[in-house]
């Protein structure tokens, strides 16, 4: 089916149906209740699981597939948003052209930076790559940013102004992002009982193009050309040695997958028409180096379970209070509930960072497949009753790029 | 004129000659082996041809063009293949993966953006892979993981990887280590039915005398990097010098 195997198609559609009800799903406690804080159903939020599954499915192909780890990631996906906004600027706040530029503009400026640094390889690749990015921070912070040449408004962030050209504007439209006239804010609350569920315009293009991103993932791993890539992880000099010459396909893994960050960064100023420079550092980069290797690099889905993990944590578990943590130890005795609030306080609120650290390293660790070889582990141990059979096939048979 | 010619080709690391004037003719359609004891400079030899090495001095010509400067892919490219010493596989990859790889870049040339068609899909190559599997008794591991293989099948699937390329010229850096004898002799039956079926001119180094006696038509002996002698089998076996410095060793 859409020339994906069976297995593929079925992943294709779980995909697509999970993220058609994202917003159902992720909302499953009801409005009033007490753990209302832990659904993640609403706009804003789903927004950045799907854009950043596309961030990091992009990623995936380049450090899944060859092994080379870019350190510099976020400087595509800032470059991105730059360019969105600039659109927005010039001709109006329609979507698409921004978006395509986001993708264009990244893709050239990854072209750049991957022909230089992919010179190198290991560790001397990473650190160019970290280089780079850090250059580019500092360009758009503060050097492309003066009274005489003002491309990124530096600490303020590029933003549209009243007196901006926006040659296509119209009274008609909205004073927003839209698609045509359809504002990306545009909401309906449908309203089920105790449930509210949000649909959101916004949330639904960057739906559109995660599960189109997904898609050519797909046909790109399966492809010949995905095949080299994984080829050049395990044994570039055989591959060398068989005809191939494997700077033009780590080049073009690295340009695909900055248009990825792109697209990202495009439609992140889809969302909120404002680019700031902090987008592109290290810290940006570092994280969709995490959310691949978390959900499972080399895994097809596993770079959109992991953005989805750290964003949750970003967002739910840095909302958890003190003030919470009192509601929820309450039913005990006085001195327990402030002794238990004083354990868990480090981990929450402002510490989330110490929990997502913890678990990504009981990931590396006990999971170096991910979450998705998680997902296996659990999904044999409940199906145990094939269990001896199916363990037999696995040292066996080649993990063929798993699901 | 041999499709591959080597002139006083030599090459230093530091303060060792690893290869001194090394003179070498291999002629087409020939199964030329290169013995000598360890150290001789044997794999030095064959680096040199594939681009992993530049010699100091002296050339090396295939089919009439110089090999010297180009990159591995493009010697590859040229018509040269070559299987190492220890075994150069895709260790991740399933062993039918690993024999697809080089019929594509016989069939697409060094580089070729296929990002959106399905890479079993592709019929042609499918049957590429599965016939040279089938003549190297691989068929049956076709999905097993390539790390997995035995030392022996590693080398196999190497020799496999290099065949269905139909090289001109295959380079075999002691295809037949590691091998149990039986193993051994089915090496040397394939690459003897292969070098008669395809033509195929192999330049073999080899320790073990029963399979550069089975294969070779001519033999050249190199020691400390020089090579001592080139002549048939017949001879080399009662050549004075190199009982002394080789054979004498062996047995
Ligand atoms: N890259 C290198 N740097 C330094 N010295 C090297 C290098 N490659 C080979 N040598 C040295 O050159 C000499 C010849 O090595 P070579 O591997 O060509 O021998 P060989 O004939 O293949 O031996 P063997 O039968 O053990 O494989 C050896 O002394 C070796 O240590
Ligand atoms: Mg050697």
């Amino acid at each position: 089916m859409l020339g994906l195997n069976s297995k593929d198609f079925r992943l294709f559609l779980v995909v697509i149906g999970l993220t058609l009800f994202a917003p159902v799903l992720l909302n499953p406690f009801p409005t009033e209740s007490g753990l209302a804080q832990f659904n993640a159903g609403y706009p804003d939020l789903m927004q950045r699981f799907v854009i950043f599954g596309i961030f990091a499915i992009g990623f995936n192909i380049l450090f899944g597939l060859t092994g080379y780890l870019s350190f510099g990631h976020a400087a595509f996906l800032g470059v991105g948003s730059y360019a969105a906004v600039w659109m927005f600027k010039l001709l109006s706040y329609n979507v698409l052209p921004a978006i395509a530029l986001s993708v264009i503009v990244a893709a050239i400026f990854s072209l750049a930076i991957g022909f230089v640094s992919l010179r190198r390889s290991g560790i001397y690749f990473s650190i160019l790559t970290l280089a780079f990015a850090q250059m580019s921070f500092a360009l758009a912070y503060s050097v492309l940013s003066n009274p005489k040449f003002n491309l990124t408004n530096g600490e303020t962030g590029l933003q549209v102004y009243n007196d901006d050209p926006q040659i296509f504007h119209s009274d008609r439209l909205p004073d927003l992002p839209h698609l045509f006239g359809l504002s990306m804010r545009a909401s309906t609350d449908i309203a089920l009982g105790p449930w509210t569920f949000t649909l959101n315009a916004g949330y639904y293009l960057s739906a559109v193009f995660m599960v189109a991103a997904f898609y050519i993932a797909i046909r790109l791993f399966r492809s010949p050309f995905g095949m080299m890539l994984r080829a050049i992880k395990t044994n570039q000099t055989r591959l060398n040695y068989t005809g191939l010459n494997s700077r033009p396909y780590t080049l073009a893994a690295f340009v695909i997958s900055g248009a990825y960050a792109g697209l990202a960064g495009g439609l992140l100023a889809a969302m909120d028409p404002l680019a700031g420079a902090e987008r592109m550092q290290w810290t940006a980069s570092g994280e969709v180096v995490l959310m691949t290797i978390l959900g499972g690099a080399g895994t097809l889905i596993g770079p959109i379970l992991g953005s989805g993990l750290i964003k949750y944590f970003e967002n739910i578990f840095s909302k958890i209070n003190d003030d919470v943590l009192h509601s929820w130890f309450a039913f005990m005795p006085d001195g327990l509930e402030d002794a238990m609030v004083f354990i868990v306080h480090p981990f929450v609120g402002k510490g989330w960072h110490l929990t997502l650290g913890i678990v990504f390293m009981l990931v590396v660790i006990f999971l170096p497949g991910g979450l998705v070889e998680g997902g296996q582990r659990l999904w044999r141990w409940i199906t145990g009753a094939n269990r001896k059979k199916s363990d037999d096939q696995d040292t066996k048979h080649a993990p063929h790029a798993a699901e | 004129m041999g499709i591959l010619e080597v002139k006083g080709v030599g090459k230093r690391f530091g303060g060792l000659q690893a290869l001194g004037d090394v003179n070498l003719s291999v002629n087409e359609r020939s199964v030329h082996a290169i013995i000598g004891p360890n150290g001789a400079g044997k794999s030095t030899l064959l680096n040199c041809l594939v681009g992993k090495l530049i010699p100091d001095t002296g050339s090396v010509m295939f089919d009439g063009q110089s090999v010297l400067g180009r990159k591995p892919h493009e010697i590859n490219q040229m018509g040269i293949s070559r299987v190492f010493q220890t075994p150069e596989i895709f260790g991740d990859l399933s062993v039918q993966e690993n024999v697809m790889i080089p019929c594509f870049a016989k069939r697409d040339g060094a580089f070729e953006l296929n990002a959106f068609s399905p890479a079993l899909g592709q019929k042609d190559i499918l049957a590429q892979a599965e016939e040279i599997l089938e003549d190297v008794n691989m068929a049956d591991k076709r999905h097993m993981h390539a790390a997995s293989l035995s030392r022996g099948d590693k080398r196999r699937l190497e020799m496999a990887m290099c065949l269905v390329q139909q090289p001109k010229l295959l380079l075999l850096d002691e295809p037949t280590a590691g091998m149990a004898r039986a193993d051994t002799n089915n090496t040397i039956d394939l690459l003897k039915e292969i070098h008669e079926k395809r033509d195929i001119t192999m330049a073999i180094i080899e320790h073990d005398m029963h399979v550069v006696f089975s294969l070779a038509q001519r033999i050249t002996v190199l020691a400390q990097g020089t090579p001592l002698v080139e002549d048939t089998p017949e001879n080399i076996k009662g050549h004075p010098k190199v009982r002394e410095a080789y054979l004498g060793e062996a047995h």
